[in-house]
């Protein structure tokens, strides 16, 4: 029942080796406790050399407290990563993080909070806390495979201070009740073995074999995870209809190679936005809900032709192993810009990116060539607009086929420095404001620039004009390629499967032993079992095991003799 | 019927759901009150007041010898089985109690009803926003409460569940209410029956462990002669059979919780393009994963079972309650499903 009273239940002089697990840390419940291993310190210890002190040293860190402390300090290390935009994940969060609160920003950030799950000290707790593990389950190892091949261990010389002692007395003899009792024992999946007058059994090695695998494969997923993770890729690319975009780094918007990601690590192949199909569902609150997004692509590996493939959120498509996932979506307005002579500067679809569920966009046109100065648009694209001081909104995420309400975009505009000459890496989707000046638009003398598919507008100060010449979709994605997902699922059925077998097999010894009584060919009958880890019903199936093995020699016994005598029974 | 139709029945299921749960609560504490009467009266009757906690021990060697003597009258057919020494204090069920056990079965068919009329309002399975969740996260919970007592009599957490059910059905009801939706395209997915449901069974089954191991610690401090006013405690089993079962419960929350953290990992892999990102929601998955991982090995070693492991068991519940409910609502991150 309760499996703490199996301490004081195992025999300690009876010299069998029935207790104790020599290769558990030797603060483990099942462990043998370490004379020279004080539990609080405060004992005076012998000087130690320095090989004294890396023993002691290794034996602290393999213990039983200090894995649980490093576990603890695992989970409380986490707690940052969720209460602070972390880079991995939210990079814009950080930003503005670092916008809103500079003075704090400098403290957690030289704290490495801001990238929690690489940060040192993380680092250290889970690298500590697997030496650790690895420690102990090297040894366990070995003492398992030992005990696989091993006999289940002598019968301990006084069954009666073990769990579920039962003793009964019968007329069968001694020999037949030892062969009735190994056969039954077998039967129910013990390994048995014979010690003069008694049957001692083991079963439940699975639960020790479960618990390793449980071990292994979570280090196996630590290193598939940091090692054979750094060979794959990911990046983003927005794809605007018609583009094709071609998976070589620099046809990327953003990218992040592994550590030992190459060039070379790029599958080659070609990858087209055809059409977008989204579907909305109108809310009773005047939004509109999402309903399905699906991206019909043209996909193409060199030397084929282009392929038909549908991508939704769900249901990435894959190219070779490279697997290309949809992010989002949204309007891509295409604009032309023109010189006062009317010559072409700039031509092209421009991704505005959503704001609410309706689609209200903002992006920005930067046309730094070709004009007398650097001009940047910056505005609104709205598919339904309502008008409101600060610029249109939009009703629905669809385009307005409403004359009265047709899909517009909204310029302010810009002149003075991109900032695009010195090289350095600058965002597209937003405009540094602090060298440039705005020459028409909200707060400027000059009204901004309203414009519906087909009108075009001339540009203050005789700069030129833009064109708005039509409206394109565009989705975003993500390209990944992980060399791991495989073997990460491996290990996980692995941990699960081991996890199972240690947690709900119970592993035990039991010992059956018979005692020829003097005369009358009565014959006492021990029964008794050891827990080795938790096994609450250790108890109940040492009764169940004693009730059966007499059903059964009382089948083989005349049926009419039945058995008799004084029973024992503790409990 | 219309979606608006069912959705509004479903309403009304909840809210008489929660009154049956209210009444229940009721028969749970007036339960109580009637185990504290009857341990006054057995300590005053019999000792003196301090022997209130020999008369625990007594019970919880009365447990064990019961546990025992089942088992071995078959084979001692010939001797009277052992007298079963029947604590005076841990007596049959009440009325009360009863009658509580009644209403948490009704309450829990018409909580049943309403996630299956909120699911054909929607078309699919209820739990794909905040409202959902919780009301399908407590039905479980309850569904736990009422199918664990076939395995062993855990009753006298009645309260203490009915307190925590009602306590989060209100709050669904009162703050996470949408209507019915469309399933966002980021749902569409079958991992949305089997990772979301399977984190609900492990909840469920978390409930229970905490609400064990709660009793465990109040149970060790009146066993070392505190606590001597809250007398009910009297008729709880004995610490270390708290312990005990509770740990059994937690294992089988944890072999689902570690499901959970798995079919989430694959989902992801096929919805975001990774299986592990730290997002928030993942990082608290993986904290209340570490800190059950943390109770088991407590378990196991010396100096940290009983009562230090007994916290690690709350603290785990606690976490999982705020994944739940803070994580959900005000934590950036992917997983940002509550319709609100």
């Amino acid at each position: 029942m309760a499996s703490r009273t199996r301490s004081e239940s195992t025999p300690g002089d009876d010299g069998t080796s029935a207790v104790g697990d020599p290769l558990r840390p030797s603060d483990h419940v099942d462990g043998t406790p370490d004379d020279d291993a004080p539990d609080d310190g405060a004992v005076t210890q012998p000087r130690l050399n320095l090989v004294g002190y890396l023993r002691f040293f290794w034996r602290q860190l393999t213990s039983m407290r200090t894995a649980l402390v490093l576990l603890l300090l695992l989970a409380l290390g986490a707690v940052p990563g969720s209460l602070v935009p972390q880079r991995s994940s939210d990079p814009n969060g950080v930003v503005a993080y670092q916008t809103n609160n500079p003075d704090t920003f400098k403290i957690l950030d030289s704290l490495g909070l801001f990238s929690t799950f690489t940060s040192p000290w993380f680092s250290a707790i889970y690298l500590l806390l697997f030496v650790s593990l690895v420690g102990c389950i090297i040894p366990r190892l070995k003492h398992h495979l030992d005990a696989l091949r091993a006999k289940p261990p002598k019968t301990p010389a006084r069954l009666e201070r073990l769990v579920g002692f039962t003793s009964v007395t019968t007329t069968t003899d001694a020999t037949t009740a030892i062969a009735e009792a190994r056969s039954l024992l077998k039967r129910q999946g013990y390994r048995v073995a014979d010690y003069d007058g008694s049957v001692s059994a083991e079963r439940g090695y699975l639960r020790e074999t479960g618990n390793l695998i449980f071990h292994i494969a979570l280090v196996g997923i630590l290193l598939t995870v940091g090692v054979f993770g750094s060979f794959g890729y990911t990046g983003q690319r927005i794809l605007v209809q018609g583009e094709a975009f071609t998976n070589v780094i620099s046809d990327y918007d953003s990218y992040e190679p592994g550590r030992f990601a190459t060039e070379n690590s790029l599958q080659p192949f070609q990858l087209r936005l055809d059409t977008f199909e989204p579907k909305y569902a109108a809310q009773s609150n005047g939004t509109w809900a999402a309903e399905d997004f699906a991206a019909n692509l043209s996909t193409r590996v060199p030397g084929g032709a282009w392929t038909k493939q549908t991508l939704k959120v769900n249901a990435p498509v894959d190219i070779g192993g490279t697997n290309v996932y949809l992010l989002g979506n949204g309007f891509a307005p295409v604009v032309t810009v023109k010189d006062p002579k009317g010559a072409v500067v700039y031509s092209g679809p421009v991704a505005f990116l959503s704001q609410d569920n309706n689609l209200t966009s903002t992006g920005v046109i930067k046309v730094p060539d070709g004009l007398a100065k650097q001009v940047a648009f910056q505005g609104f694209f709205c598919p339904t607009p309502v008008d409101t001081p600060a610029g249109c909104r939009s009703l629905s995420p669809y385009l307005s086929t409403d004359a009265k309400a047709l899909p517009v975009l909204q310029l302010s505009v810009f002149t003075g420095d991109l900032g695009l000459d010195e090289g350095a890496a600058v965002n597209q989707y937003s405009l540094n404001e602090d060298k440039l000046t705005k020459i028409a638009g909200f707060r400027t003398a000059v009204p901004g620039l309203d414009l519906h598919v087909g009108e075009s507008a001339d540009l203050p100060n005789g700069l030129g004009s833009i064109e708005f010449t039509g409206i394109k979709r565009f989705v975003s994605v993500d390209i990944h390629h992980d060399p791991t997902p495989g073997y990460a699922l491996l290990f996980a059925l692995l941990i699960l499967g081991g996890l199972l077998l240690s947690l709900f097999v119970p592993r035990r010894r039991v010992w059956i032993k018979a005692v020829p009584g003097a005369g009358k060919k009565r014959t006492r009958i021990e029964y008794a079992g050891l827990a080795r880890g938790e096994d609450p019903t250790l108890a109940r199936a040492v009764a169940d095991l004693a009730h059966r093995h007499q059903q059964h020699l009382d089948e083989v016994a005349e049926p009419t003799n039945h058995q008799d005598g004084e029973h024992r029974m503790t409990s | 019927m219309t979606p608006a139709t069912l959705a509004a029945y479903s309403v009304v299921a909840v809210y008489s759901a929660m009154a049956v749960y209210v009444l229940a609560f009721i028969a749970f504490a007036l339960d109580l009150a009637k185990r504290s009467a009857i341990a006054q009266s057995a300590s005053a009757g019999a000792q003196a007041p301090a022997s209130l906690s020999r008369a625990s021990s007594g019970s919880a060697g009365a447990a064990k010898a019961t546990g025992a003597a089942k088992s071995s009258t078959a084979v001692l057919e010939t001797t009277a089985p052992p007298a079963v020494p029947t604590s005076s204090v841990a007596g049959r069920a009440s009325r009360f109690q009863r009658t509580a056990y009644a209403l948490v079965i009704v309450g829990w068919v018409v909580h049943v009803a309403a996630l299956v009329l909120r699911g054909l309002a929607e078309g699919r399975v209820p739990w794909s926003d905040l409202y959902g969740f919780v009301v399908t996260g407590t039905g479980i919970m309850v569904g736990v409460f009422v199918f664990i007592q076939l395995w062993r009599d855990l009753k006298f957490l009645g309260a203490y569940i009915m307190a925590v059910v009602v306590l989060l059905l209100g709050l669904a009801s009162v703050n996470f209410y949408v209507p019915v939706e469309p399933l966002n395209p980021a749902l569409q997915s079958a991992w949305l029956v089997i990772h979301v449901f399977v984190a609900t069974l492990g909840t469920g089954f978390f409930a229970v462990g905490g609400g064990l191991s709660i009793a465990q610690l109040l149970q060790t401090r009146r066993e070392a002669g505190g606590l001597t006013r809250v007398p009910f405690l009297a008729t709880f089993p004995a610490s270390e059979v708290l312990e005990n079962i509770a740990y059994r419960v937690i294992v089988v929350g944890f072999a689902f919780w570690t499901f959970t953290l798995m079919a989430g990992a694959i989902w992801a892999e096929r919805a975001w393009g990774r299986y592990w990102g730290w997002d928030t929601k993942e990082v608290w998955t993986f904290i209340i994963w570490v800190v059950f991982a943390g109770y088991i090995h407590a378990r196991a070693t010396r100096g940290w079972r009983g009562s230090r492991s007994a916290w690690l068991a709350i603290i785990g519940f606690v976490a999982v309650m705020f994944n739940f409910t803070i994580v959900n609502l005000f934590f950036k991150g992917l997983h940002a499903y509550t319709g609100l």
